[in-house]
């Protein structure tokens, strides 16, 4: 079984413009949800209360809405979660009142209203700890920005770096993008998914770079676009394929996860499929404006490095 | 040049065979089980108690699969959750013949079935966390301030009775948020305030502060006693939080320092939430109290008389009652720290107590006009009181004063203890707090394990399709990559949460990426006319450096997200980075050795079975492979 039978390079990079300028056309499109909508941000980062309820029926939300509000509390957010009997309610963080407090009023209206109603999960977060949550969030972030930044440059070379580090943030900031646009709940579980990703992302712009480095090795008479050109059609099989499989479990999480896992897995579907295209378009593609030469990867002066491996008398002395 | 040597074979094999081992306790379950341990320190449990245990299941015809005496506690496990239920109850009752005051904690809870050969080894499956297994977690936060305020208060009356003793007349010593401020008359006041400071108060420095025409100084804890204080403040509240959850009858409780200033509480197990909350939030139960002297008080104590109208009466540790005044004089909120020591002048076991502003003010007072006379500290435990001391008032009394006589050195340790778990330190606040219902735990688990098994399938199915036979040993090494994960899961007994599952899935999907590097490596070669030999040794080099790269940039992810994450997403980074290391392992040295294994003997290879090797052009292949 062959599914890419392809027959000579396909040349990307001629089409390096109109790639990265729908590219940057999402990003500004992702930019702009963000700041008009913001992020959904779940408890852990705001603090507050969580309660998810389970009832035997489907749940009347109108009806436990009217009982939230009459404890005082005003624009509850009242939702199904998961299936129709299960409610999942979001509390502010009352001054003076302690979150075991909080949530037993709730359940004890709530039963009052409906005695079979049975409380499955229910979590506090201070608004302390939602803060410190967030900032520990973003120095994750940036850890893993600068990590990532300075292996590649001691592996490859600066402009690698800057060109992987450019192009896979901007997955991040797509994922986020899409949070924004559908107010999906961004949750701690997300966020490591969206960092997962970012590692994920970066795996693939390195499987394409280390491509170009073995190509400018082996063919001394091409230009660097047909290079790029070649390192992105040898291993566009095993990316494609790659990305298949990891989808396939992330399929699996959503349909088998449960409602729990499931926004987290949205946002690593996400992040794989926006990955193969910045990571093997965009990023070849800033690397090749950011000049990237034969000599930056390979020493000059290195006699080794000179013999052509695909000639057979190199390395040959008379 | 495919050949392993023999030693790479053994370390494979001998991964593989302890890799097995320490993940197989993870397929033996659960049994239901009851748990009986000590509910007050006095109380043994040993192998007495273990047929104790036998003789109340076998009393109700209840049978159990083993009771054992393990580590400090008596463990029964049982067929089902119905069985262990009615075991509970008839447990309890044997054991505990007053409802009111148990002597021991039964407590219901779930243990693994590990068979013994695989116990011993020191095999035990995966640590669940809280969200798989159901329970509570708190975080509670030790207001800090409030701990160094009543240290301040403390150190201030010293200072205002050692300033007195040196006959240095002070403006007034008070006490400024957590500094103690000293007004003065004149300057020499001031050098011999910080004289005296300097020499009695190791604890403090002082630093000029003048309030305009006035004289000040500002004496401040040093930043190292102040550390002490707070450490003091959380273990001391550790260990009444300790106390107080034994009387949940919690199997397994979590109770930790986090950071400088939190504990983390985690309950698993525990169905009334409401309750936990309770008696973790209660307040100080500690009273002193005069004791009635008088003639119908010494009657009653006696017994040959009722409890006189006023007082109340409250066993002591050995038995005997102490008839105390109903008037309470402080509470474990007045009292700030209890040490055992040795008296200064008889070297006598003492205990030494260390009362706030308010509670010194108090004993300062009542100890005045009742010298001769006894006082009591009454300690109450779930609303019932007793008498842990009763000693006479030897002199009058102020922020710090000596019990002794009477006490030997273990008695003076274990009596500052119950002073220090009567009372908190400092007030907590819960500041995070998270319940799971134990159905919603089974539930979490099984979705978590169905993700992984179904995504396993499909991904074996397509990688034996379209690879052949490098797809099964890739498959093969993906199985391997499994075991490994999970046994080093259950060796490390590091948590396993949701995301955690989630992790092992996303782990699985991006250690297939290695095996399809170097397939697709090797079918380069081979297109462009290798042989197959040296084709896969070239795939296999060629891949190697891609996949270390690409490997360690997704580690460094990990790194940082294990780095600052927290709760559940911490789980996932321990699970994340470990499939990362066990991935690079598997997928290359297990899978090169098993195709060596197989390939690497044959001399003259003609074909390798790695599916479609599909050549552009329509050139004649120079060596033929399918």
């Amino acid at each position: 079984m062959e599914f890419f039978r392809i027959q000579k390079d396909i040349p990307f990079m001629k089409h390096a413009i109109v790639l990265n300028a729908i590219s940057a056309i999402t990003f500004v499109a992702a930019v702009a949800f963000l700041v008009l909508r913001g992020l959904n941000l779940s408890v852990e980062f705001t603090g507050g209360t969580v309660m998810e309820v389970a009832y035997e029926q489907p749940a009347d939300l109108a009806a436990v809405r009217q009982v939230v509000e009459s404890l005082g509390y005003a624009d509850v957010p009242v939702q199904n979660f998961g299936t129709s009997r299960d409610v999942l309610l979001r509390l502010p963080v009352l001054a003076g009142k302690s979150s075991g407090e909080q949530s037993e009023d709730a359940l004890a209206a709530l039963k009052a209203q409906n005695p079979t109603v049975e409380l499955r999960r229910s979590e506090f977060v201070g608004p302390q700890v939602g803060q410190e949550l967030v900032e520990d969030g973003l120095k994750a972030l940036a850890l893993v920005i600068v990590g990532i930044m300075i292996y590649l440059a001691v592996r490859f070379e600066w402009k690698y770096a800057v060109s992987a580090i450019i192009a896979n943030l901007h997955d991040v900031v797509i994922i986020l993008g899409f949070f924004a646009f559908f107010q999906w709940e961004f949750s701690l579980a997300v966020l490591a998914a969206v960092l997962a990703v970012l590692g994920y992302s970066v795996n693939e712009s390195v499987v394409i770079f280390d491509r170009i480095r073995e190509s400018f090795r082996r063919h001394r008479k091409k230009t660097t676009p047909q290079i790029i050109d070649n390192a992105i059609t040898s291993t566009i099989s095993r990316t494609i394929i790659t990305h298949g499989s990891t989808q396939i479990m992330v399929l699996s999480m959503l349909l088998f996860g449960g409602p729990t896992l499931h926004y987290f897995a949205l946002a690593l579907t996400i992040g794989i499929l926006f990955g193969i295209y910045s990571s093997v378009f965009v990023a070849a593609a800033i690397a090749m404006w950011l000049g990237i030469k034969r000599e930056d990867l390979i020493k000059p002066g290195n006699k080794a490095s000179e013999v052509d491996p695909g000639d057979p008398n190199g390395g040959a002395v008379v | 040049m495919n050949r392993y040597p023999l030693w790479k074979y053994l370390i494979i094999a001998v991964a593989l065979v302890i890799g097995a081992l320490y993940a197989l306790p993870n397929l033996f379950g659960e049994s239901p089980a009851v748990q009986v341990s000590a509910a007050r320190t006095v109380v043994k449990v040993d192998l007495s108690t273990v047929t104790r245990v036998e003789q109340a299941l076998s009393a109700q015809g209840l049978v159990a699969s083993t009771v054992q005496f393990e580590g400090t506690s008596v463990r029964a496990r049982f067929e089902d959750t119905d069985t262990q239920l009615k075991a509970r109850d008839a447990i309890e009752r044997a054991l505990n013949p007053d409802p009111a005051d148990p002597a021991h904690v039964v407590a219901l809870s779930l243990l693994p079935r590990t068979p013994a050969w695989l116990a011993a080894l020191g095999a035990s499956p995966m640590y669940l966390g809280l969200d798989l297994r159901g329970g509570v977690h708190f975080m509670l936060q030790v207001d800090m301030p409030a701990a160094l305020q009543r240290r301040a208060d403390v150190l201030a009356g010293d200072l205002r009775t050692a300033l007195r003793e040196k006959n240095v007349r002070h403006g007034g010593v008070n006490r400024n948020g957590v500094n103690i401020e000293v007004r003065a008359r004149d300057d020499a006041t001031l050098e011999a305030t910080r004289a005296v400071i300097q020499d009695q108060f190791p604890d403090l420095v002082s630093s000029d502060a003048p309030d305009g025409s006035e004289f000040r100084l500002v004496a401040s804890i040093k930043p190292e006693a102040a550390r002490a204080v707070q450490d003091q403040a959380l273990k001391q509240n550790i260990t009444t939080l300790h106390n107080r959850i034994n009387e949940l009858g919690v199997a397994e409780p979590v109770i930790q320092q986090q950071g400088a200033d939190r504990i983390v509480v985690q309950l698993p197990g525990v169905q009334d939430t409401a309750k936990a909350k309770d008696i973790l939030g209660r307040t100080a139960t500690l009273e002193m109290r005069l004791v009635d002297e008088s003639a119908e008080g010494r009657a009653a104590a006696d017994g040959t008389g009722p409890v006189p109208f006023g007082a109340d009466r409250f066993p002591m540790r050995d038995g005997r009652p102490a008839i105390v005044k109903k008037q309470v004089l402080a509470t474990g909120e007045n009292l700030t720290d209890a040490q055992a020591g040795f008296d200064s002048q008889q070297q006598e076991p003492s205990v030494t107590l260390y009362m706030d502003a308010k509670g010194g003010r108090v004993m300062r007072d009542v100890s005045r006009e009742n010298i001769g006379k006894g006082m009591a500290i009454i300690l109450f435990e779930k609303g019932k009181g007793e008498a842990i001391s009763v000693a006479t008032i030897r002199g009058e009394l102020g922020n710090r004063f000596q019990i002794s006589g009477s006490m030997n050195i273990v008695e003076a340790n274990d009596l500052a203890l119950l002073l220090r778990a009567g009372s908190l330190a400092a007030p907590m606040e819960i500041i995070e707090e998270r319940t799971i219902g134990p159905s919603l735990g089974a539930e979490n688990i099984a979705k978590g394990f169905n993700s992984v098994m179904w995504g396993f399938a499909v991904i074996v199915a397509f990688m034996c399709a379209y690879y052949m036979l490098f797809g099964v040993f890739s498959s093969l090494a993906l199985a391997f990559n499994l075991i490994l994960l999970v046994s080093v899961l259950s060796m490390l007994q590091a948590t396993l949460t949701l995301p955690g599952i989630a992790a092992m899935a996303l782990a699985l999907g991006m250690a297939i990426d290695s095996n399809v590097l170097i397939n697709e490596r090797v079918r380069e070669e081979l297109r462009n006319g290798a042989a197959p030999q040296s084709a896969i040794n070239a795939g296999y080099e060629h891949a190697w450096g891609t996949i270390l790269d690409s490997n360690v940039t997704t580690l460094i992810a990990g790194i940082a997200l294990l780095i600052f994450g927290s709760g559940p997403v911490r789980g996932f980074a321990v699970v994340h980075c470990i499939g990362i290391l066990t991935s690079m392992f598997s997928s290359v040295v297990f899978s090169r050795g098993l195709v060596n294994l197989w390939y690497g003997r044959q001399k003259k290879l003609k074909t390798v079975s790695i599916g479609t090797v599909w050549r552009a052009g329509g050139k004649p292949p120079a060596i033929k492979a399918d």
